[in-house]
C-alpha cells in the first residue's frame, strides 16, 4: 500500500511533507525512509508465511507432497512428487535478471544527463528500455508461477486439498501478488517516463520502486530455497 | 464535488481552505484536526464498550442472571474486548500521536498528511463494520482473540467470526499506514538540533510503539489470512483432522498480541512522562534510563508470548523460557515506575486533575503489573488462568494504566488541543468516582479468581462465596458509568465555554508549548532551534524554572495566517476517505462467499476498483500547490 503510495505523490513536485529540498534530519527524503520502514514491516509479513509453511512440513497426513511419492490408499492413485524444480530455477533466474535490469533502469535514470556516444551507451542509458526489461521479465516470472500454478492443480493439489496446499499456494500467491503490484508499479514509472520523461531529479521515484523489487527478490530466493532446494 | 481535492494546482489567490462544515472535516489533512477526529471516535468508541461491560456486569450481578442469553453473553465479551483495544484505547492514543508527535518533534505535519487521514477513516469504517453487526445479534462471538479452531467454519458456522475476521483485518491495516507514517514523521521531521535524546519522553515512547506495530501486525495479518483462507476458500490451516496444529493461531495471535499489550500502555507511559514533570516543576528523572527503559520492553516483548499458553502444555523448557523472559520484562517496567516516584520526589507537587490520573496510574498500575508478574510462574498461572484473577490483572493494567494514562494526557493537554481548559471541579468528580468505581468493580476480581471463578462464563450457581465479590464488581461498574459521565460532560461543556487558554498555561517545557492554543494550522511560524531537552525551562544559569503564561497577557495578541507569513498548506482531499470505503467494500465482499460466489466476486471487484481508482487519484493530485 505505502509502498506505492509514495512514487507518483512526487511526480509532481516535492512538496514540505516529502522533504523534498527541504530540511529533514537525516537528510534523506521522507519517502525513502517510510518505503525502508514498510519492507520491515513486509520482513515479518513473509516470516510469518515461511515459518507456517516450514512447521506444517511433513506434518500432513495425505498427499500428494512437493518431494515425495505418494500412493492414496483409498484409490490407489499415484501421485508425483509436486514441486518442478527445473521450471522453478529458470523463473528465480528471470526474477533475478529483473533485479539487474531494475538497478540498470535506476542508473538510467541518474545519468540521464551525461552524454552519450556509442550506440552501447545509449541502450545502457535508456530508462524505457530497462524499465521495460524488469516489467516484461517480472511478468514472465508471473507467467512461469501461473504455470506452475495450473499444473498443480492438474495434477491433483489445490490449496484445499491438504496441508501442504494450503500454505504453499498461500505462501507464493502472497509473493506473486507482491510482483503484481510491482509490476503495476513500473508502468506507473513507465507512463509517467513516456509522458515526461524521467530525469535524474525523479531518481528517488525509480530508487524505492527498486528498493521494493530488489525485496520481494530477496524474498524470493529464501522461499526457494527454503520450500524448493530443501528436501 | 471531488474537485475539491483536484483544485488547479496554480491558482494566483488561494483561500485557506474551510474549517468548519462537514466537507471540510472529510477531506482534512491536517494532524490537529484527525487528531481531534480520533479522540472523538475513540471516547464513543470507550462509551461503547463500557456499556457492552455494563450489560455483562448486570448479568453477573446475582447468582443465575436471567438478563441475556449465553449467546448474546458471548457477543457482547467478546465486542467488549475487541471495542476496548482496538477501537478505543488505539485510537485515543492515535489521537495523541496526531496531535502531538509534529507539535513535539517541531514539525508543520506528519510525512505523509493524506496517508494519515486514511488511516483515520480505514479505522472509523472498520469500527462501524465490526460493530454494526450487534444490533442484529450478530456480532462476532469467540473472544477477541478468535482462538483457531474454535472460530473456523465447522465451530462457528455463522456471518459472527466473519464480521471480527474481516474487521481486524481492516483495522490492522489503518495501523500500519500509521506506524510508516509516525516512525517516518519521528525519525526524519525533527526540528534542527533536535537529537533523540533531546526528544520529549512521549514522542519517545509513540516512537517504540510504532516499531512494535509495524512489526507485530503483520503476523495478525497473516493469522487473519489463513483464518479468511479457511472460512472463505476451505484451506486446511486450522482443520485438525488435515494434520494442522492446534495451536498455530495461539502463536501467530501471541506473537501479535504481546507486544499489543505494549502498543496499548507505552503512549499512556509516554503521557504520564510529560504530566509528571511539568506538575512536580522537576525534570524526569533518569530520562535516558527512561528511554532505554521503554525500548527494552519493546524488544523484550516479542520474546514473551507464549506465557498466554501456560497452560496448553508446552513442555517444561518453553515454559521455563517465558517465565524468565516475563520476568525480565518487569524489569524495565519497575524501572519506570521508580523513576516517576523519583520525578516526584522533592517537587514542588501541584495535584490539578492530569496530575492525580498520573500518580494514579502509578499506583495502580502497580498493582497490576505486580499481579501480572505472578503469572509469570507457571504454575501459580496453572491457577489462576482463565478465572477472574487475570480479569483483574489485566484491567488494572488497562484501565488503571492505559485509560488513567490517555485521562491524564486528555486533562493535561486539552487546552492545547481546544483553547480552553477542562473544568477542574467536573474534572475531580469524574476522577474519584472513576478511581473509586473502579478499584470497586475489579479489586473484588481478584478474590472472586482466586476462588475459582472462571471467566466468560454467563452465569454461576450460588453457594460458592462469589455472590459479594460480584455484587461488588456490578456496584463498582455503576460509579465507573457516574465518572465516565462526569468525564463526557465536562468534555462537552468545556470545548464549548471552558475557561481559555494560554501557549502554556501549566509551565511546561516542551516544544507544543511554545505556540498559541489552540496552534495554528502551520504549528510553527518558523522551524525552532533545538538546544536542550527542555527548551522552555531554562536550565542553567539560575534563572526562574518555570514560565507560566496567562490568557490576559497573550490576548488580543494577533495570530498571523499560513498566508500572511506565505507558508503552503497540504491541500484538503476527499481520495483517503474514497480509498478506505474501496477497501471495506473490497473485504465486505467475502461476507457474499457462502450465499453467491458471483456476488461476492462482483463487490470485491468492485470495492478493488474503487480504491485502486481513487488511490491513483490521490497520488496523482499534488499535495500541496506549487509554491
Amino acid at each position: 500500500m505505502t509502498a506505492t503510495t509514495a512514487p507518483t505523490t512526487a511526480a509532481h513536485g516535492d512538496g514540505h511533507a516529502h522533504g523534498g529540498g527541504h530540511h529533514t534530519s537525516l537528510g534523506l527524503d521522507n519517502r525513502k525512509v517510510a518505503i525502508w520502514t514498510f519492507i520491515g514491516s513486509e520482513c515479518m509479513l513473509f516470516a510469518s508465511l515461511i515459518s507456517t509453511y516450514l512447521i506444517y512440513k511433513g506434518k500432513s497426513p495425505e498427499g500428494p507432497f512437493p518431494h515425495d511419492v505418494w500412493t492414496s490408499p483409498t484409490t490407489g492413485e499415484v501421485f508425483k512428487p509436486i514441486l518442478n524444480i527445473p521450471v522453478t530455477s529458470a523463473s528465480t533466474f528471470v526474477l533475478l535478471m529483473s533485479s539487474l535490469a531494475m538497478v540498470l533502469a535506476l542508473a538510467a535514470v541518474q545519468n540521464r544527463d551525461l552524454p552519450k556516444h556509442t550506440a552501447w551507451e545509449r541502450i545502457l542509458g535508456s530508462s524505457k528500455i530497462w524499465l521495460w526489461a524488469t516489467c516484461l521479465l517480472g511478468i514472465a516470472f508471473l507467467g512461469c508461477q501461473a504455470y506452475e500454478f495450473t499444473s498443480f492443480v492438474h495434477e491433483g493439489l489445490t490449496m484445499r486439498t491438504n496441508l501442504f496446499g494450503s500454505s504453499f499456494f498461500t505462501l507464493t500467491g502472497f509473493h506473486g501478488a507482491h510482483v503484481t503490484a510491482g509490476v503495476l508499479w513500473l508502468f506507473t514509472l513507465l507512463a509517467i517516463d513516456y509522458k515526461r520523461g524521467l530525469k535524474p531529479s525523479d531518481a528517488l521515484l525509480v530508487d524505492i520502486c527498486a528498493l521494493y523489487w530488489h525485496f520481494v527478490d530477496v524474498v524470493w530466493i529464501a522461499i526457494f530455497t527454503l520450500i524448493y532446494l530443501i528436501k | 464535488m471531488a474537485t475539491i481535492a483536484a483544485a488547479p494546482p496554480h491558482t494566483e489567490v488561494k483561500t485557506a481552505p474551510s474549517t468548519t462544515g462537514v466537507w471540510s472535516w472529510l477531506t482534512t489533512v491536517d494532524h490537529k484536526r484527525i487528531g481531534a477526529l480520533y479522540l472523538i471516535t475513540g471516547l464513543f468508541f470507550f462509551v461503547v464498550g463500557g456499556l457492552e461491560a455494563a450489560i455483562l456486569r448486570a448479568q453477573l450481578a446475582t447468582p443465575n442472571g436471567k438478563l441475556i442469553s449465553a449467546e448474546m453473553y458471548n457477543q457482547l465479551f467478546t465486542m467488549h474486548g475487541t471495542t476496548m483495544i482496538f477501537l478505543a484505547v488505539m485510537p485515543l492514543s492515535a489521537a495523541f500521536f496526531n496531535f502531538l508527535i509534529p507539535l513535539q518533534v517541531g514539525a508543520r505535519d506528519v510525512a505523509f498528511p493524506r496517508l494519515n487521514a486514511f488511516s483515520y477513516w480505514i479505522y472509523l469504517l472498520g469500527g462501524v463494520f465490526i460493530t454494526l453487526p450487534i444490533l442484529w445479534s450478530m456480532a462476532p462471538n469467540g473472544g477477541w482473540f478468535g482462538y483457531a479452531p474454535l472460530s473456523t467454519k465447522a465451530y462457528s458456522p455463522q456471518h459472527n467470526m466473519d464480521f471480527w475476521v474481516i474487521g481486524l483485518q481492516v483495522l490492522g491495516i489503518s495501523s500500519l499506514a500509521a506506524g510508516f507514517n509516525f516512525i517516518t514523521t519521528i525519525i526524519n521531521m525533527r526540528a534542527p538540533g533536535m537529537t533523540l535524546m533531546r526528544m520529549p519522553i512521549f514522542t519517545w515512547m509513540s516512537f517504540v510503539v510504532q516499531f512494535l506495530v509495524v512489526l507485530a501486525f503483520p503476523v495478525i495479518t497473516v493469522a487473519l489470512v489463513f483464518l479468511q483462507f479457511d472460512r472463505f476458500f476451505g484451506t486446511n490451516f486450522y482443520t485438525i483432522a488435515k494434520g494442522a496444529d492446534p495451536l498455530l493461531w495461539q502463536h501467530l495471535f501471541w506473537v501479535f498480541g504481546h507486544p499489543e499489550v505494549y502498543i496499548l500502555i507505552l503512549p499512556a507511559f509516554g503521557l504520564v512522562s510529560e504530566v509528571l514533570p511539568t506538575f512536580s516543576r522537576k525534570p524526569l528523572f533518569g530520562y535516558p534510563v527512561m528511554v532505554y527503559s521503554g525500548i527494552l520492553i519493546g524488544f523484550l516483548g516479542f520474546g514473551v508470548w507464549a506465557h498466554h499458553m501456560f497452560s496448553v502444555g508446552m513442555g517444561p523448557i518453553a515454559d521455563a523460557v517465558f517465565s524468565l523472559t516475563t520476568m525480565l520484562i518487569a524489569i524495565p517496567t519497575g524501572v519506570k515506575i521508580f523513576n516517576w516516584m523519583a520525578t516526584m520526589w522533592g517537587g514542588q507537587i501541584k495535584f490539578t486533575v492530569a496530575m492525580k490520573f498520573a500518580v494514579a496510574l502509578v499506583g495502580m498500575f502497580t498493582v497490576g503489573g505486580i499481579s501480572g508478574v505472578m503469572h509469570s510462574s507457571p504454575p501459580a498461572d496453572l491457577q489462576q488462568t482463565d478465572t477472574y484473577f487475570v480479569v483483574a490483572h489485566f484491567h488494572y493494567v488497562l484501565f488503571g494504566g492505559s485509560m488513567f494514562g490517555l485521562f491524564a494526557g486528555m486533562y493535561y493537554y486539552f487546552p492545547k488541543f481546544t483553547g480552553r481548559f477542562l473544568s477542574e471541579k467536573l474534572g475531580n468528580w469524574h476522577f474519584w468516582t472513576t478511581f473509586v468505581g473502579m478499584n470497586l468493580t475489579f479489586f473484588p476480581m481478584h478474590f472472586s479468581g482466586l476462588l475459582g471463578m472462571p471467566r466468560r462464563i454467563y452465569r454461576y450457581d450460588a453457594g460458592q462465596g462469589f455472590e459479594l465479590f460480584n455484587a461488588m464488581s456490578t456496584g463498582g461498574t455503576v460509579i465507573l458509568m457516574i465518572g465516565t459521565l462526569f468525564g463526557l460532560i465536562n468534555i462537552w461543556k468545556s470545548w464549548r465555554t471552558g475557561k481559555m487558554a494560554s501557549s502554556n498555561p501549566w509551565g511546561a517545557a516542551t516544544l507544543e508549548w511554545t505556540i498559541p492554543s489552540p496552534p495554528p494550522d502551520y504549528n510553527f511560524a518558523e522551524l525552532p532551534q533545538v538546544k536542550s531537552r527542555y527548551p522552555l525551562w531554562n536550565m542553567k544559569g539560575g534563572e526562574k524554572l518555570v514560565h507560566e503564561t496567562t490568557y490576559e497577557e497573550e490576548k488580543g495578541q494577533h495570530i498571523p495566517t499560513s498566508q500572511e507569513l506565505g507558508i503552503v498548506m497540504p491541500n484538503p482531499s476527499i481520495w483517503p476517505l474514497v480509498t478506505a470505503f474501496g477497501l471495506i467494500v473490497m473485504f465486505g465482499g467475502l461476507l457474499f462467499m457462502d450465499a453467491s460466489v458471483p456476488t461476492a466476486v462482483a463487490v470485491m471487484l468492485a470495492g478493488t476498483a474503487l480504491w485502486i481508482g481513487a488511490l491513483y487519484t490521490w497520488l496523482l493530485t499534488p499535495l500541496e500547490d506549487h509554491h
